[in-house]
């Protein structure tokens, strides 16, 4: 048996002689951790004979993941011979008395389980209507209060959140509107120079980046950047147990938390529209310039009589509409957040995804009604 | 490692943030299997020079050697290899939100790679046996969980890997006396089996008097004294009155004053 082990004993800490196992060398959880260790040890160990005499040396440097595997080998009792000094046997009494590991109860897997999962799907999207309906409800009561007594309102707040949604997100909204501008305006004007239709690119982009483009892509940033940053603040507030304390301290969170957001980014959003078109329009007319030779001075005199009045003004109606709304859902998913960080992930998520699909589900009712109008 | 070296040894450390001085020549020794509690005021920098030992923040200057060696020296695989020698019970427990408690406390063991699943599976449910909790705890999700649970369950995911140096920050605040009485039974128990070296920061007498086999008082922004607590409690100095002497002093500690 000696002979048989001998060449892996060189790297295995334990030796066998005359029917004595001594057990030397690292047994410790940074021993062990090496690639295939484990494995080595437990099928020496396992080689072994029943009835020997374990000797656990002095140099043994044990500790209770080591201990674990000893244990283990031994059926979780003792040997009967056995060599072994105090400290390493305290070490085993506190595995022994942590008893036979019971197993940890596994959920059952559920064939059924698909349609369990529709049918929740179904009552959380019922429920987060329901929700928002009542959240609407009370920030309609919460405005009144405030209209009946403006001096109450949460001003400070609200000019915060209108420096912080819009003010800071002007460098980024102009941006990507120019940059869609040039874009859209150089590819249509490679297919209207074919038909020699040059010239009605400045109806093309003025009704198209007014009307739709200009509206959902600010919308669209907007539910990006501070959509996602009310849901995450308001989250943390629910687990730093700020909202508690407020609830404690009788403030609405209503008058305090929603109302000033809602309010906030209904203001914020029309002007970021206006903007976002007034840049996209740059863009256009200097890619028209450059890709068709049209002249700024003219292009600026088409616009007025391409876009009609009426464009402006459903372009602001829609920033409105875009920006109350991703500011109600942002409010409603901050507060439904749980304390803890996949929730806060998940809510944070959910909030962007839903404030975005939201937006052009209500710019495609929008082109309906106003479709219908004949506008 | 001889047991006269000690395990953690701060030097002369000099800690401030922008003009607030914390720390000026601050010197401290702890030795192996030692449990000292360190004691001050609130805002005496106690958690500070606990972050300072776990190289979670920088010093201004003086130093600081864990296990023999700068704690600025253990970079990169040694400082991993560091990091699995201690442990920490942090004051909320610091427990992973977003994984349940068996989770939590085999994700140490699971860091270290190659222990294979089933030797995980049986030291942690040996830990969770160890701080009193069942195997159908190992399923629950921290939100789930009391305070006192969250104390244990942090306290055997601190245990993991079997530290030799264990940090508590506040171990018992926020448990009821009786919990905390408990608590302290639990890690003297396992101090006594396992030999490891704690240091923890806590407020309450009754930890003090009951765990600590030696008093660290930070006042005056440095270690104003050490030693056992009838020593400490000899000195003269507003604080030490006022902590140890004061009404709740000498109430908990009524036995060892007279």
């Amino acid at each position: 048996m000696a002979q048989a082990n001998s060449s892996s004993a060189v790297s295995l800490p334990f030796v066998l002689d005359s029917g004595q196992c001594r057990i030397g060398g690292g047994w410790d959880v940074l021993t062990l951790s090496g690639p295939g260790v484990v494995r080595q040890r437990r099928d020496a160990l396992r080689g072994v004979p029943a009835d020997t005499c374990w000797v656990l040396e002095s140099t043994l440097r044990l500790d209770s993941v080591g201990a674990q595997l000893l244990w283990e080998r031994w059926g979780r009792k003792l040997p009967q011979h056995i060599e072994i000094s105090e400290s390493q046997r305290r070490l085993f009494d506190m595995l022994a008395a942590a008893g036979e590991p019971q197993p940890v109860p596994v959920p059952k897997r559920d064939w059924l389980a698909w349609i369990v999962r529709l049918g929740d799907g179904v009552a959380v999207g019922a429920h987060h209507g329901e929700r928002l309906l009542i959240l609407l409800g009370a920030l309609v009561l919460d405005f009144m209060a405030m209209v009946v007594k403006p001096l109450h309102g949460p001003w400070k707040e609200i000019s915060a959140q209108i420096y912080r949604a819009g003010a800071q997100a002007l460098g980024i909204t102009a941006l990507v509107g120019f940059l869609i501008g040039v874009v859209i305006s150089y590819l249509s004007a490679q297919q209207l120079a074919l038909f020699g239709a040059g010239q009605f690119i400045v109806k093309l982009l003025g009704v198209s980046i007014v009307r739709e483009l200009g509206p959902v892509l600010a919308a669209i940033l907007v539910a990006g950047r501070s959509g996602s940053a009310i849901t995450a603040q308001i989250g943390v507030m629910r687990v730093t147990q700020e909202l508690d304390a407020m609830q404690v301290m009788g403030i609405s969170q209503g008058q305090r938390l929603i109302l000033p957001r809602v309010i906030a980014l209904g203001v914020v959003m029309p002007l970021l529209v206006l903007w976002t078109d007034a840049m996209a329009l740059v863009g256009g007319m200097l890619a028209a310039h450059f890709a068709l030779g049209l002249q700024f001075m003219w292009f600026l005199q088409e616009l007025p009589n391409a876009v009609g009045l009426t464009n402006y003004w459903i372009g602001l109606v829609k920033g409105v509409t875009f920006g109350a709304w991703i500011a109600l859902i942002a409010c409603h998913f901050g507060l439904r957040i749980e304390p803890n960080t996949e929730s806060l992930g998940k809510g944070t998520t959910a909030s962007v995804v839903t404030a975005i699909t939201g937006v052009i589900l209500i710019d495609a009712i929008y082109a309906i009604i106003f479709n219908e109008m004949g506008i | 490692m001889s047991a006269a070296e000690p395990i953690v040894d701060v030097r002369d450390l000099t800690t401030a943030f922008g003009s607030h001085v914390v720390h000026e020549h601050l010197n401290l020794q702890v030795m192996p299997r030692e449990i000292l509690a360190l004691v001050g005021g609130s805002g005496s920098g106690k958690t500070t020079l606990l972050n300072h030992i776990l190289g979670l923040q920088r010093a201004r200057s003086g130093s600081i050697k864990v296990f023999g060696r700068d704690i600025e020296s253990y970079r990169g695989t040694d400082r991993v290899a560091l990091t699995r020698r201690w442990g920490m019970l942090f004051q909320s427990g610091a427990l992973f939100s977003a994984l349940p408690v068996f989770d939590n406390v085999a994700l140490p063991l699971r860091e270290v790679h190659y222990l294979p699943e089933d030797l995980i599976r049986d030291v942690v449910l040996m830990r969770l046996a160890w701080v009193g909790l069942t195997p159908a705890d190992a399923a629950l999700m921290p939100s789930d969980l009391s305070g006192g649970m969250i104390k244990r369950v942090a306290l055997a995911r601190a245990l993991s890997l079997d530290p030799e140096l264990l940090f508590f920050d506040e171990p018992t605040a926020g448990l009821d006396p009786q919990r905390s009485d408990e608590f302290v039974a639990l890690i003297k128990a396992l101090h006594a089996q396992l030999g490891f070296t704690v240091i923890m920061v806590t407020h309450d007498l009754d930890t003090i008097r009951d765990l600590s086999t030696r008093v660290a008082v930070l006042a005056d922004k440095h270690v104003l004294v050490e030693g056992t607590i009838t020593d400490v409690m000899k000195i003269k100095h507003p604080f030490i009155d006022a902590f140890f002497h004061g009404e709740r002093g000498t109430r908990a500690l009524g036995a060892i004053a007279s």
